[in-house]
């Protein structure tokens, strides 16, 4: 838990504050993101939490590891800091130490022994899905995506219930962006870690965070709510602009694949005999079915064209499928990719191949025009 | 001729080009008023004032010669030295007396050797001794405001003609190796100061956030981050100091410091052609060993680092 209350930061030579009486509260095991344009100050909130700045005004609680609340203000900043994970934008891993003793910092200034060291590190890049060798490389060997997951395993080497994230994904280009992002999202769930997100991208506000902490310039909090309900409910004009025109395809980002596919789609197996096949396609009237093997794993597909008026197995018609989306990914993912290998419709896979459902575009725009009619009764609610 | 190889041989010239927009917000509270923004040093080669300090850079022996033509080429010259230069002196003659000849062996060339070298170490350890602190302070907080005068105390130093420095400290200490020791630690420590400040300053703002936000204390982020990080910039300067002071230790021979510049200094009055080329060689062959043997040293200890 983060609570912020009344904080105030006027920076020295300036008149204005550069955050203006925040009050709100992270709670323990949620991410919550602080979006903004510049100047309103995200940084900055973010920083007086390890006093890397100190605020003018107010206090900053925290709940130590004893299950108590603590003003920030009232500990040394050294011990706080070390205390608290912290992840920043261009990752400011140490180029002169290896992998390993850039993890370590933190738990060998704690004054760990070294093998404990290593086997946390090991744990870490395990975690990161990173291989062994890594440890013994200097971050100059590493890909900009590895690096910044090493920044993260950095950041939770003493596994600290709160880390403050600045842009950690910032430098990195879209397609690692968007995995390292969803990485990360996996990992929370297992770590359920109090983390405090700045990001000056509202998509990855929305993506990232269980809660949404918007700020405008002079560090003025315009909302701090959920993203369902910043997006379908902004309390203002300038939430409304900062959200931007696309809400609704925004909204497809806090909707999950498993929520509106088909759990019960119509599948052929492999062994079935291509009479079967033609029987039940006109039954169910389709055009075409995904085939699975014994395991329920996708093959592939047949078209009803293909079959017709042939003899055989299933299999020998069976074409490989150009994309399947797993488990847990968002909507807009999901939609991004049918749009690509331009697909009407798309399995649901686990992380073992297995097929658990089916998903078309019909049911992606239902769930959009559902939202709408959410956001719009809401509104009215309101009034 | 002055600007030339400047940008390809300062490490991490981009930085100065502002390719990197984050770091010039670092460096624009720095205060320097004193360095001129490029300063031609005695080697030739060039010395650029960027940002906050600028710094001496040496151009790099990999790309003059290869590391292991050198010591070849230095065996070489040795032994034409030995060969045509001391190997013609005639016994009894005024320069055997001076120099030594084959009958009686060459004692005074390997003492002025050693002589010279004992300059250069003693002047160049004490120089670092003083100036790497020197140049940690003047980055530090609260002493900032001072670096601009110690720079231009180091500045002057540095541009006073080293036979003037001599003459004067000559009047105030005498005759002998203590004076010339003094004049070489002076001359010493710009380029150490510099490129220990440099070095410190260059360090990405966004390392030294990390290790703060890690809890790291200042003086671990110096002992742990800074200086490692500045060490190749440093021990730049501490290079360049040494080859520098190799040629201007050679002049110490005219307040009887002893050391190679005794054979130039006496052979010249006496126009004997090989005491002079023994003396000028055997120096120009020291500050080349000295330089690739800092070199080496310098490939040894600098941990492999890339900007991340």
């Amino acid at each position: 838990m983060i609570k912020f209350e009344n904080v105030t930061k006027i920076y020295t030579g300036t008149s204005s504050p550069a955050v203006d009486s925040l009050s709100f509260s992270v709670p323990t095991g949620e991410i919550c993101t602080i979006v903004g344009p510049s100047g309103c100050g995200k940084t900055t909130t973010m920083k007086m939490v390890n006093r890397l700045i100190e605020p003018t005004d107010g206090a900053i609680n925290v709940l130590d590891e004893r299950g108590e609340m603590r003003n920030v203000l009232e500990m040394d900043p050294i011990v706080l800091r070390r205390s608290i994970g912290y992840i920043i934008q261009q990752i400011g891993l140490f180029p002169h130490r290896t992998i390993l003793e850039n993890i370590g910092t933190v738990p060998k200034l704690l004054g760990w022994d070294d093998v404990r060291i290593r086997r946390r590190a090991e744990e870490l890049l395990e975690m990161m899905n990173m291989p062994l060798e890594f440890l013994d490389r200097y971050p100059h060997e590493l890909s900009g995506g590895e690096r910044q997951r090493i920044g993260v395993a950095r950041g939770m080497a003493i596994d600290p219930p709160i880390m403050l994230m600045d842009e950690p994904f910032g430098a990195i280009d879209p397609i690692n962006r968007n995995l390292l992002q969803n990485e990360f999202l996996r990992l929370q769930q297992e770590i359920k870690k109090t983390i405090l997100f700045v990001t000056h991208d509202i998509d990855e506000a929305i993506k990232m965070g269980d809660k949404i902490c918007i700020l405008n310039v002079g560090g003025i909090l315009e909302q701090f709510d959920t993203p369902a309900a910043i997006l379908s409910n902004p309390a203002n004009e300038f939430v409304d602009d900062f959200v931007g025109a696309d809400r609704s395809l925004k909204r497809l980002n806090l909707i999950r694949v498993e929520e509106v596919m088909d759990s019960h789609p119509p599948l052929l197996r492999a062994t079935q005999s291509v009479e079967e096949a033609l029987g039940y396609m006109r039954e169910k009237d389709l055009r075409f079915v995904y085939v699975v093997d014994a395991e329920q794993r996708l093959k592939g597909y047949v078209n009803k064209k293909d079959l017709a008026g042939k003899k055989g197995w299933v299999d020998e018609f069976t074409e490989p499928a150009a994309t399947m989306i797993g488990i847990g990914t968002s909507l807009r993912d999901a939609f991004s990719e049918m749009l690509v290998v331009d697909y009407a419709n798309v399995c649901v896979v686990d992380t073992q191949d297995r097929v658990r459902g089916l998903l078309d575009i019909g049911m992606i725009q239902d769930a959009v025009t559902k939202g709408e009619a959410l956001a719009g009764a809401s509104q009215k609610e309101e009034e | 001729m002055e600007n030339k190889g400047a940008s390809d041989n300062i490490v991490g010239a981009d930085h100065e080009n502002g390719m990197n927009p984050l770091k010039k917000k670092g460096k624009g509270n720095h205060i320097d008023s004193s360095a001129p923004p490029h300063v031609v040093d005695r080697l030739g080669g060039t010395v650029q004032a960027n940002g906050g300090f600028g710094r001496f850079d040496f151009p790099s022996t990999k790309s003059i010669f290869g590391w292991t033509i050198i010591p070849i080429l230095i065996a070489v010259v040795l032994f034409l030295v030995y060969q045509r230069l001391l190997l013609a002196i005639e016994p009894g003659s005024m320069e055997a007396n001076i120099i030594g000849s084959y009958d009686i062996g060459f004692e005074p060339v390997k003492d002025a050797v050693i002589e010279h070298i004992r300059l250069i170490l003693i002047s160049t350890g004490l120089a670092i001794a003083v100036a790497v602190p020197a140049g940690i302070l003047i980055t530090r907080k609260g002493f900032r405001d001072f670096s601009g005068l110690i720079l231009s105390v180091a500045n002057i130093g540095q541009s006073i003609p080293s036979i003037a420095i001599l003459a004067i400290f000559m009047g105030i200490l005498g005759l002998g190796a203590t004076t010339a020791i003094f004049a070489l630690w002076l001359y010493a420590l710009l380029p150490i100061v510099r490129n220990t400040a440099t070095g410190i300053e260059e360090v990405d703002t966004n390392i030294i956030e990390a290790a703060r936000g890690m809890g790291m204390t200042d003086r671990e982020i110096l002992f742990q981050i800074e200086l490692p990080l500045a060490f190749p910039v440093m021990f730049g300067g501490i290079r360049t100091a040494a080859v520098i002071n190799v040629g201007t230790a050679a002049l110490g021979a005219f307040i009887g410091a002893g050391g190679l510049g005794t054979f130039i200094i006496v052979g010249i009055p006496l126009m004997r052609d090989r005491m002079i080329l023994v003396g000028a060689i055997l120096t120009a062959v020291l500050a080349i060993l000295i330089d690739w043997i800092l070199g080496k040293i310098q490939d040894r200890l600098v941990a492999p680092t890339a900007s991340t």
